[in-house]
């Protein structure tokens, strides 16, 4: 048995016949031509055909990944007319007499060495793009067909790294995954193999040696292990791995689409927190039925400087009209405590998570306050926006920021700027002493979220942030959940929802209890959308109610 | 000549994603001459591949300069292209 480890960048496990991606590697030609013109002709011919293959190429990765993979092959188009690139190629054709293979991969390796050259990694991976077309179109000028796997069973496919054509070219049904001996994860095959749900071991260098040729390899992009020839114990291990992780996927997969609701019929929305508007993705795809926490800071941190009200407008607009008219809540800023900007210029703080933060700087410097607020409302127009408020302690903190929304959306009215008159107005519960007067606060707002890592950090004086208090730092402590518990009943009195989106909201353990309160809605990471939807749907609340909160009450076995 | 400053947002900078997108929007405006500049060095918007390798940062600002055709309409479309997309 042999073990290569290498960085796994798609999950999944699978065995098969390791097999080496048989690239055409037809040795070039390079001669002087008498016929210049005739040999720049044949060479504008086959640029025409690099472009009309790329084309194929594109529709067919939109049609199998989306948009996003299209474009690739669109930006190769391009690359493949590029006005220097094609210069050159003229200048070696017709002035130095070359002939068009040479001058093809010559001015090529110009441009990839050029970008080999950039300090950034990113730009420097782009150099396999421009070798990717040079190559394509000598391809072409050279007769060699554009070809697959030749193989009668599906393999594992060993390579230095793929070039994305030959990605998109390869034929599927014949792999069940990709180890390459080269390769980044931000590389093509890293993303296509993620796009196509097979596992994907990268940089194991010369480890992977070619006389392991149609050998009986076990890949696991999990941990990034290939197993050469694997003894039983290890083939049973991942061979019940591989079963579990299916046996899951399947399970999620007939997930998507249904109701989050109990066997006894109570329902429960569940959302997602994200970041950054990218996220959006990840929301639809794992089903997630709206957006219960944006966290507007990434827009702040990105900035060198105070983001503008059309810059923040643009961000909250995009994922507002992406969620197609699902319920968004955005979050205004919250920094201080764990996130500093600079340009914000906060004095130090000896004790940051007790300071000047969130909504206590909003209220403190209204004017940043007030450009986001315009930037919400305005993109309110766009679909189902709902605005939370974070850190709140004190009702009179929730009147002057409603007084500011009030005060944005009269400027709004008269500079003729459309909004929805819709939008709901909440807040973060995440200090005790909001969810204490959470009676009172209730009476203010449209729903509350339970920020559920703070409520803990505060209620137990607990910083989320220090490692050694680790088993002091009890999610699960009565007192948080019997707060959590006491927001939920006053939301409900006065006939507001109430969520959670915390942690706490995806763990499992919790989420009979949860339902037993009656909470409304749990948002919760993307990926935890299927997992909780599962949990909900085996759950019969109606029996354990009573007793789940009996104990709450009583807290017997506290510890 | 039109032109406007404008500081990279996107955490790549001008990688290939739009610096495509923006040769196909400027290719739209066959009148106009789009340069980019950002310190000393400039070049014409539509070559991509030395659009790239400029290596534009988040956090650079460049120049954008519109010469011929209608200079005042292509500038703020391609203003409103920097915002939505870089």
């Amino acid at each position: 048995m042999i073990t290569i480890q290498g960085k796994g960048v798609s999950t999944g496990v699978a065995s098969g016949p390791l097999y080496f991606y048989q690239r055409a590697s037809a040795a070039l030609q390079r001669y002087e031509v008498q016929d210049r013109e005739s040999e720049w002709q044949r060479f504008k011919a086959a640029q025409a055909k690099a472009i009309e293959q790329l084309g194929v190429l594109a529709e067919k990765a939109r049609a199998e990944a989306g948009d996003e993979a299209a474009m690739l092959f669109e930006t190769h188009q391009m690359m493949c007319e590029d006005m220097d690139y094609e210069e050159a190629i003229e200048g070696f054709i017709k002035e130095s007499g070359i002939n068009a293979e040479a001058a093809v991969t010559d001015a090529g390796a110009m441009q990839a060495d050029a970008f080999a050259a950039m300090d950034d990694d990113y730009f420097k991976a782009r150099a396999a793009d421009v070798k990717d077309i040079s190559g394509r179109i000598v391809g072409i000028l050279s007769g060699v067909v554009q070809g697959g796997i030749d193989s009668d069973v599906p393999v594992i496919l060993a390579s230095d790294d793929l070039a994305p054509s030959e990605t998109v070219q390869l034929d599927k049904s014949k792999i069940l995954g990709f180890v390459t001996s080269g390769g980044s994860g931000s590389s093509h095959t890293a993303i296509l193999a993620r796009t196509m749900g097979i596992p994907a071991i990268i940089g194991v260098g010369d480890q992977l040696k070619e006389e392991y040729a149609l050998r009986e390899v076990i890949v696991d992009g999990g941990t990034g292990t290939v197993v050469l020839d694997a003894d039983d114990d290890t083939r049973a291990r991942l061979m019940k791995k591989r079963a579990d992780i299916l046996k899951r996927q399947e399970l999620l997969n007939e997930l998507k689409g249904k109701p989050n609701v109990t066997k006894d019929g109570q329902e429960l929305r569940v959302y997602c927190n994200i970041g950054n508007p990218e996220d959006v993705h990840a929301v639809l795809e794992n089903d997630g039925g709206g957006i219960g926490l944006f966290r507007s800071e990434f827009l702040y941190l990105n900035c060198d400087d105070y983001p503008t009200e059309d810059y923040q407008f643009e961000a909250y607009k995009r994922v507002l009209s992406d969620m197609g008219g699902k319920e968004v809540v955005i979050r205004t800023l919250d920094i201080g405590a764990d996130k500093m900007i600079g340009y914000f210029n906060l004095p130090h703080e000896e004790n940051p998570a007790l300071g000047n933060r969130a909504l206590r700087i909003c209220l403190n410097r209204p004017e940043i306050f007030k450009t986001q607020l315009r930037a919400l409302y305005r993109a309110s127009a766009y679909g189902r926006l709902s605005i939370m408020f974070p850190m709140v302690a004190s009702v009179w903190e929730v009147r002057e920021a409603k007084k500011m929304c009030e005060q944005v959306k009269a400027e709004l009215t008269k500079e003729g700027i459309p909004f929805s008159d819709e939008v709901d107005v909440g807040i973060m519960i995440e200090t005790p002493a909001a969810a204490v007067i959470s009676d009172r606060l209730a009476k203010e707002v449209d729903f509350f979220s339970i920020g559920t890592n703070d409520l803990t950090q505060y209620t137990l004086a607990c910083d989320r942030q220090n490692n050694d208090l680790g088993r002091f730092f009890n999610a699960h402590h009565p007192a948080v959940l019997r707060l959590i518990k006491l927001a939920c009943d006053n939301a409900h009195k006065a006939g507001i929802w109430c969520g959670i989106c915390g942690e706490l909201g995806a763990d499992l353990e919790l989420t009979e209890l949860f339902l037993a309160m009656g909470l409304d809605e749990l948002s919760v990471s993307p990926r935890s959308v299927l997992p909780l939807r599962q949990k909900v749907r085996e759950t019969q609340v109606r029996v354990s109610r009573e007793k789940l909160l009996g104990d709450l009450a009583s807290s017997e076995n506290a510890i | 000549m039109k032109s406007f400053e404008y500081t990279i947002t996107d955490p790549v900078g001008i990688h290939a994603r739009p610096a495509g997108l923006l040769v196909k929007e400027i290719k739209g405006y066959a009148g106009s001459t789009v340069t980019i500049t950002k310190g000393e060095k400039s070049v014409n918007a539509l070559k991509l591949m030395a659009l790239m390798q400029m290596g534009i940062k988040q956090g650079d600002t460049v120049k954008v300069a519109v010469e011929g055709g209608d200079e005042e309409a292509v500038c703020a479309a391609i203003e409103a292209f920097f915002k939505a997309n870089l």
